[in-house]
C-alpha cells in the first residue's frame, strides 16, 4: 500500500517538477550562436603570463590594446619563465613581455635554438638588492651601508641562521649571488631560503608591523613596496664585469633593463600585434600604478589594463603599428 | 626469532633474546653519538648552492637534447604527439561540455542546472538519495561561490585525468592481481611515480607535450593512476580462496575465473580504487596550473602573487568540496555496488530511474537553450563572505596568537629539530650511512639492510647527502608528530562516535586544501624556517594517520573492551593495555602512511623556508640551470621515501612475529 502511494507521489512529483521547469524557462531569453568573427590582420596572439603582478600589468594593458585596438583574439597563458621560453620553439607562445636578465635562457633559445628574438626594453628598470623595513632604516640609520652590517648581525638572529645573521632570499626564479656576497664581503650573515615570493612577502610585512629585524633579498619594482616601503641596503657599487664570476662576487647587482622577448616566428610574420609588443614601452611609475590596482584594489587585470589605458590615450597611441 | 615448533624452553629464551635486539640498537646509538662528538663536520659533503655536479650537469645535457631535437625526433612526431593530440581533443571535449563556450556558442554545452541535475542524477543512480542532495547542493555553492567555471574547468580536467587513469589502470591492475611477475616489477614504478615531486616533470612534460591541457592531464595522472593499479591489484589479490577453487573445480578457464569469481568479488575493492584516483587527481589541480592548467588552481596561484589569502582560500574551499563530493559518492557507489540497492520494490525503481531520468534531462534541455539555466547567476556574495572571512580570521590569528606559535616554533626548533639534524647531517657520510644500514638489520633484517645501504649509496651519488640529511630531519619530527597526533585523536575518534562526525570533515579538508592556500598563514605564524615547512606537512599527513588509527580502535570487538571495562580497568588503562596495543597494526600503518605523506610535502616545504632538498627541487623548476640539480634532489627525495618505507615494512613485520610469537 504504502509503496503505492509514493509510487504515485514520486511520479505527480517528477511530472509536476517537469511542468514547471518548462513553463519557467519560457520567460528566459534563449543562448544565440555567435558568429566566430575572424579578425582580419591580427589574428590569435599567444601571450605567456609569468607569474608575479608587474608582468600581468605589462600584459593586461598589452592584451587590452591589442584587442580593443587591433582586434586581435589575445590568448594568454600563465607559465613560469623557462616553460614559456620552451613555448616559442613550438610556436605555442609569442610573446614574454617582462624578462628579467636570463642570460642562460637568451643563450639557449635565441642564440643557439633561433627560436626567439628580443623585442626591446620595456622602459622598466629592474632593481635586484638586500631591503630592510622602513623602521628599521629609521631606528639605524647607518644599516643602510654594507659595511655596517656586521654590527647589526645579531639582530638578525632568527632560530634558521645558526648562531648567525639571517639573510633572507626569497623566490627561486631570480638569480643571487647573495652565498657568494657574504663570503665575499666577510659578512657574518647566514642565507636562509624563503623559496617563495609570498613567504618573502609576509616576513617583510610582519616585521615592518611588528618592528622586527629582516634583512632580505628583494627587487623593484614589486606592487609589495607600495604598501611597505623597504629600504634598500647599499653594497659595493656596481661596476661593468665585477660579476663575471659567480664565485667571487663582492659587489651589487647590476640594474636590469627589463625587455620582451618574442617568438622567432612571430616576429618575421611582423603583423601588428608585433609591432605592439616591439613598440610598447613605458616607465616604472606606469607598471606600478597597474599593479597597485591590481594587487591592493582588487581589480581584476583586464579593468586594471582598462582603466589606465583610458587615462593614458597618448602613450598607448604611439605603441600602435604604423600603417 | 620465533619458530613454529617452540618448547617450554625457548619461549622463555625469547623473552631475553627480545631484549638483545633493543641493547644492540642502543649500542648502536650509543657508539654513534660518541664517534659523532669526535667527527663532527667531517666529511659531511655538503654542496653550496649554485655548484653543480657532474650528475646534475649531465642531466641538464639530456634535457636540452631532448628539446631541440622535438621537431626531428620521430618518437616525437609520431608518437608523443599523438597522444598529445588525442588528450587535448578529450579535455576539450569535455570542456566544451560544460566549462568553456564551444561549437560556436558563446557558453558551454551544459549550463549549471543541466550540471547539477545530470550530477544529482548520476549520483542518485549509483548510490543514494542522500549523496546525491550533498552533490547537488556542493554543485550548487560553486556557483555561489563565484567559481562556476573554474570549479567546471578543473571538473573536466579531473574527468578526463580519472577517465584515462582507470582505462589503462584497471587492466594494469587486475595483471598484477594476477601475475606475481608483474606485481613485483610494476611496485617500484608506481612507488616513483607517487613519491617524485610533480615539479621535477612538469618542465619536461611541456617540452613533450606542448603547453596546454594535454601536459596538464598527464602530469595529474601520472599521479593519480597508481592508486588504481595498487588498489585494483590488491582487491583481486585479497579474494578468499574458496570461491576461486569452487570456479576452478567447474573446469571454468582462465578467462572465466577472472570474470566470474575475481572481478565480481573485488568489485567493492576496485571502486574504492576509483575513488583514490578521483582524490589523487584533485591534489594535483594547484600543481599542474603551474603549466597553464585551467580552474580553480589558476585562482589559487594568482592569488597567492598578491598574497590575497582570501580568495585563495574561497577557491580552495571549491577543491575541497568538490573532492567530498567525489569521495562520498563513490564511497556510497563502492558499498552499493557490494550490497545492491536493496529495499526498494524493482519496477518502482524503474519507474523513478525514468522519472527522475525525465527531470535531468529537462534540465539539461533548458540549460542549453536559455541563458539563466546556463550562466550561474550572478549576485552570489558567498565568495566574499568566505574570502573576507579568512582574511580576517588570518589577521587576527598573526596579530593575537604570533607570539605563542613563534615560541612553539622556538621550542621544538631548539630542543627537537636543531639537535636531530646536526646529529644527522653534520656526522661524517659514511659514518651515517653506517648507521643507517645497522639499524635497518637490527630493527628490520638483512633485506632492508641491503636496500638501505643501497639507498644509502644512491644519496651520496645524487651530490646532495647533505641536503639529504637536513631533509630526513625535518621529515623525522614531523612524522613524530604526525604519530603523536594520530594517537591521540585517532583513539578520541575511535571511541566516540560524536566526536568522529565532528572531526572527520575536519580531516577532510586537511587532507584536500591545496597547501598553496595555506602557506601565508603557517608563514604568518611559523615565520619563513623549517618548522613552517614541519607544519605544512603535518597538517597533510595527520589527517591519514588520525584516520587509520580511529578505524583501528573502532575494528576492536566491543566485548573486548567492556570486558576490560568489566575487569576494573579504567579509561587510561583501556586505552593503553587493550586498545593500543591491539590495534597495534593500525598504528604502524598510520606511522608509515604518515612518513610517505609528510614527504610528499618536502616541496611544499621548500616554499616556506625548508631549505634543502625541498628548496632544490623548487629552484630547480625555476631556473634552467639548476634543472639537473632538482632533478637529482626530486629523486634523493624518492630514494629517501623507498629506505624509510622498506625499514618501517620489515620493522613492522618483524614486531607482528614476535607479537604472534608472544601471544601463542
Amino acid at each position: 500500500m504504502r509503496s503505492v502511494v509514493n509510487k504515485r507521489v514520486l511520479a505527480g512529483v517528477s511530472l509536476s517538477t517537469v511542468a514547471a521547469l518548462t513553463l519557467t524557462a519560457c520567460g528566459g531569453s534563449k543562448i544565440e550562436s555567435t558568429d566566430v568573427a575572424e579578425a582580419d590582420g591580427c589574428g590569435t596572439f599567444n601571450i605567456a603570463i609569468n607569474p608575479w603582478v608587474g608582468y600581468e600589468a605589462n600584459a593586461a594593458v598589452l592584451a587590452h590594446v591589442a584587442e580593443t585596438e587591433l582586434g586581435c583574439k589575445v590568448v594568454k597563458k600563465d607559465l613560469k619563465e623557462e616553460i614559456a621560453w620552451q613555448g616559442f620553439g613550438t610556436g605555442q607562445v609569442d610573446a614574454i613581455v617582462e624578462n628579467w636578465g636570463h642570460d642562460d635562457l637568451k643563450q639557449k633559445y635565441i642564440e643557439d635554438q633561433k627560436t626567439a628574438v628580443s623585442a626591446g626594453s620595456t622602459g622598466v628598470e629592474g632593481i635586484i638588492g638586500w631591503y630592510v623595513p622602513p623602521w628599521m632604516a629609521e631606528e639605524y640609520p647607518d644599516i643602510t651601508d654594507w659595511n655596517n652590517l656586521n654590527e647589526y648581525a645579531h639582530l638578525f638572529e632568527t632560530t634558521e641562521s645558526g648562531g648567525k645573521g639571517q639573510l633572507l632570499d626569497g623566490d627561486p626564479s631570480f638569480v643571487t649571488n647573495d652565498e657568494a656576497l657574504v663570503k665575499n664581503l666577510e659578512l657574518d650573515y647566514q642565507v636562509v631560503y624563503a623559496g617563495s615570493e609570498p613567504a618573502l612577502i609576509q616576513a617583510f610585512r610582519q616585521a615592518e608591523e611588528k618592528k622586527e629585524p629582516v634583512l632580505g633579498y628583494f627587487y623593484d619594482p614589486q606592487w609589495f613596496l607600495s604598501e611597505v616601503e623597504l629600504v634598500k641596503v647599499n653594497l659595493p657599487e656596481y661596476q661593468e664585469g665585477c660579476d663575471a664570476d659567480p664565485e667571487q662576487v663582492a659587489c651589487d647587482y647590476p640594474v636590469y633593463d627589463l625587455d620582451k622577448i618574442v617568438s622567432k616566428s612571430f616576429a618575421d610574420a611582423n603583423g601588428p600585434a608585433y609591432q605592439l609588443v616591439d613598440n610598447f614601452n613605458w616607465t616604472n611609475a606606469d607598471q606600478n600604478l597597474v599593479a597597485r590596482y591590481i594587487a591592493q584594489d582588487n581589480m581584476s587585470p583586464e579593468e586594471a589594463a582598462e582603466k589606465w589605458v583610458e587615462a593614458n590615450q597618448d602613450k598607448v597611441e604611439a605603441w600602435l603599428p604604423q600603417s | 626469532m620465533a619458530t613454529t615448533t617452540m618448547t617450554g624452553a625457548s619461549t622463555r629464551t625469547t623473552p631475553r633474546r627480545r631484549i638483545t635486539k633493543p641493547l644492540a640498537v642502543v649500542g648502536v646509538l650509543a657508539l654513534w653519538f660518541v664517534a659523532w662528538t669526535l667527527l663532527r663536520g667531517q666529511d659531511m659533503l655538503e654542496l653550496p648552492r649554485a655548484t653543480l655536479t657532474e650528475l646534475h650537469h649531465w642531466l641538464n645535457d639530456v634535457n636540452d637534447s631532448v628539446g631541440a631535437s622535438r621537431n626531428s625526433n620521430p618518437l616525437f612526431l609520431y608518437f608523443f604527439n599523438e597522444i598529445r593530440a588525442v588528450m587535448d581533443a578529450l579535455v576539450t571535449f569535455v570542456q566544451g561540455l560544460i566549462a568553456q563556450p564551444a561549437y560556436g556558442r558563446p557558453v558551454p554545452v551544459l549550463g549549471w542546472l543541466g550540471v547539477v541535475a545530470l550530477v544529482s542524477y548520476v549520483s542518485w543512480v549509483f548510490a543514494n538519495w542522500r549523496v546525491a542532495l550533498l552533490a547537488a547542493g556542493g554543485f550548487i555553492l560553486f556557483g555561489l561561490q563565484g567559481l562556476w567555471q573554474e570549479s567546471m574547468d578543473t571538473l573536466a580536467l579531473t574527468l578526463v585525468a580519472v577517465f584515462v587513469s582507470l582505462l589503462f589502470g584497471i587492466p594494469l591492475g587486475i595483471l598484477a592481481g594476477v601475475s606475481d611477475r608483474f606485481h613485483r616489477l610494476i611496485t617500484p614504478v608506481l612507488d616513483l611515480m607517487q613519491t617524485m615531486p610533480t615539479f621535477v616533470y612538469l618542465a619536461p612534460l611541456t617540452l613533450v607535450f606542448l603547453i596546454g591541457p594535454a601536459s596538464a592531464t598527464i602530469a595529474t595522472l601520472i599521479y593519480a593512476m597508481p592508486p588504481a593499479i595498487r588498489i585494483t591489484a590488491h582487491g583481486i589479490r585479497s579474494v578468499p580462496a574458496p570461491p576461486v577453487e569452487a570456479t576452478d573445480s567447474f573446469g571454468a578457464t582462465r578467462r572465466q575465473r577472472l570474470t566470474k569469481a575475481l572481478l565480481p568479488l573485488s568489485k567493492r575493492t576496485i571502486v574504492l580504487g576509483v575513488n583514490q584516483t578521483i582524490m589523487a587527481a584533485l591534489a594535483m589541480v594547484t600543481v599542474a596550473a603551474l603549466i597553464d592548467a585551467p580552474g580553480l588552481g589558476k585562482t589559487v596561484i594568482k592569488a597567492l602573487q598578491t598574497t590575497d589569502v582570501g580568495t585563495a582560500f574561497n577557491a580552495g574551499v571549491a577543491i575541497v568540496v568538490m573532492a567530498i563530493v567525489l569521495d562520498r559518492v563513490t564511497t556510497a557507489a563502492s558499498v552499493r555496488a557490494e550490497q545492491g540497492g536493496g529495499e526498494v520494490d524493482p519496477r518502482i525503481r524503474r519507474l523513478l530511474l525514468a522519472g527522475f531520468g525525465l527531470v535531468a534531462a529537462v534540465c539539461s534541455y533548458l540549460s542549453y537553450t536559455y541563458l539563466w539555466a546556463s550562466e550561474f547567476p550572478e549576485g552570489g556574495q558567498l565568495g566574499e563572505y568566505l574570502s573576507q572571512g579568512a582574511t580576517t580570521v588570518t589577521t587576527w590569528a598573526q596579530h593575537h596568537l604570533a607570539d605563542l606559535t613563534s615560541a612553539v616554533k622556538d621550542g621544538v626548533t631548539i630542543a627537537l629539530l636543531n639537535p636531530l639534524e646536526a646529529l644527522l647531517a653534520e656526522s661524517p657520510w659514511w659514518l651515517m650511512g653506517a648507521v643507517i644500514v645497522l639499524l635497518a638489520a637490527l630493527v628490520g633484517n638483512l633485506r632492508a639492510a641491503a636496500v638501505a645501504a643501497v639507498c644509502v649509496g644512491l644519496l651520496v651519488g645524487s651530490g646532495l647527502w647533505n641536503a639529504s640529511m637536513v631533509t630526513l630531519a625535518m621529515t623525522l619530527v614531523a612524522t613524530l608528530l604526525v604519530v603523536t597526533l594520530g594517537v591521540v585523536v585517532g583513539v578520541w575518534m575511535g571511541r566516540s562516535n560524536r566526536a568522529d562526525r565532528v572531526i572527520r570533515p575536519v580531516l577532510d579538508a586537511g587532507q584536500t586544501m591545496p597547501a598553496f592556500v595555506y602557506l601565508i598563514p603557517v608563514v604568518a605564524l611559523f615565520s619563513v624556517s623549517r618548522f613552517s615547512a614541519i607544519v605544512a606537512g603535518v597538517v597533510y599527513a595527520a589527517p591519514v594517520a588520525i584516520k587509520i588509527v580511529a578505524d583501528g580502535v573502532r575494528a576492536i570487538p566491543e566485548s573486548t573492551v567492556e570486558a576490560a571495562t568489566a575487569a576494573g580497568s579504567n579509561t587510561w588503562q583501556t586505552i593503553t593495555k587493550v586498545q593500543l596495543p591491539m590495534a597495534r597494526q593500525s598504528l604502524l600503518l598510520a606511522t608509515n602512511q604518515g612518513l610517505i605523506y609528510v614527504l610528499s610535502m618536502v616541496v611544499i616545504g621548500g616554499l616556506v623556508g625548508a631549505g634543502a632538498l625541498g628548496y632544490e627541487v623548487v629552484a630547480g623548476f625555476s631556473q634552467g640551470q639548476l634543472y639537473g640539480k632538482g632533478l637529482a634532489a626530486g629523486a634523493a627525495i624518492v630514494v629517501l621515501g623507498i629506505m624509510l618505507d622498506r625499514i618501517a615494512r620489515a620493522a613492522g613485520q618483524r614486531s607482528d612475529r614476535a607479537s604472534t610469537a608472544a601471544q601463542s
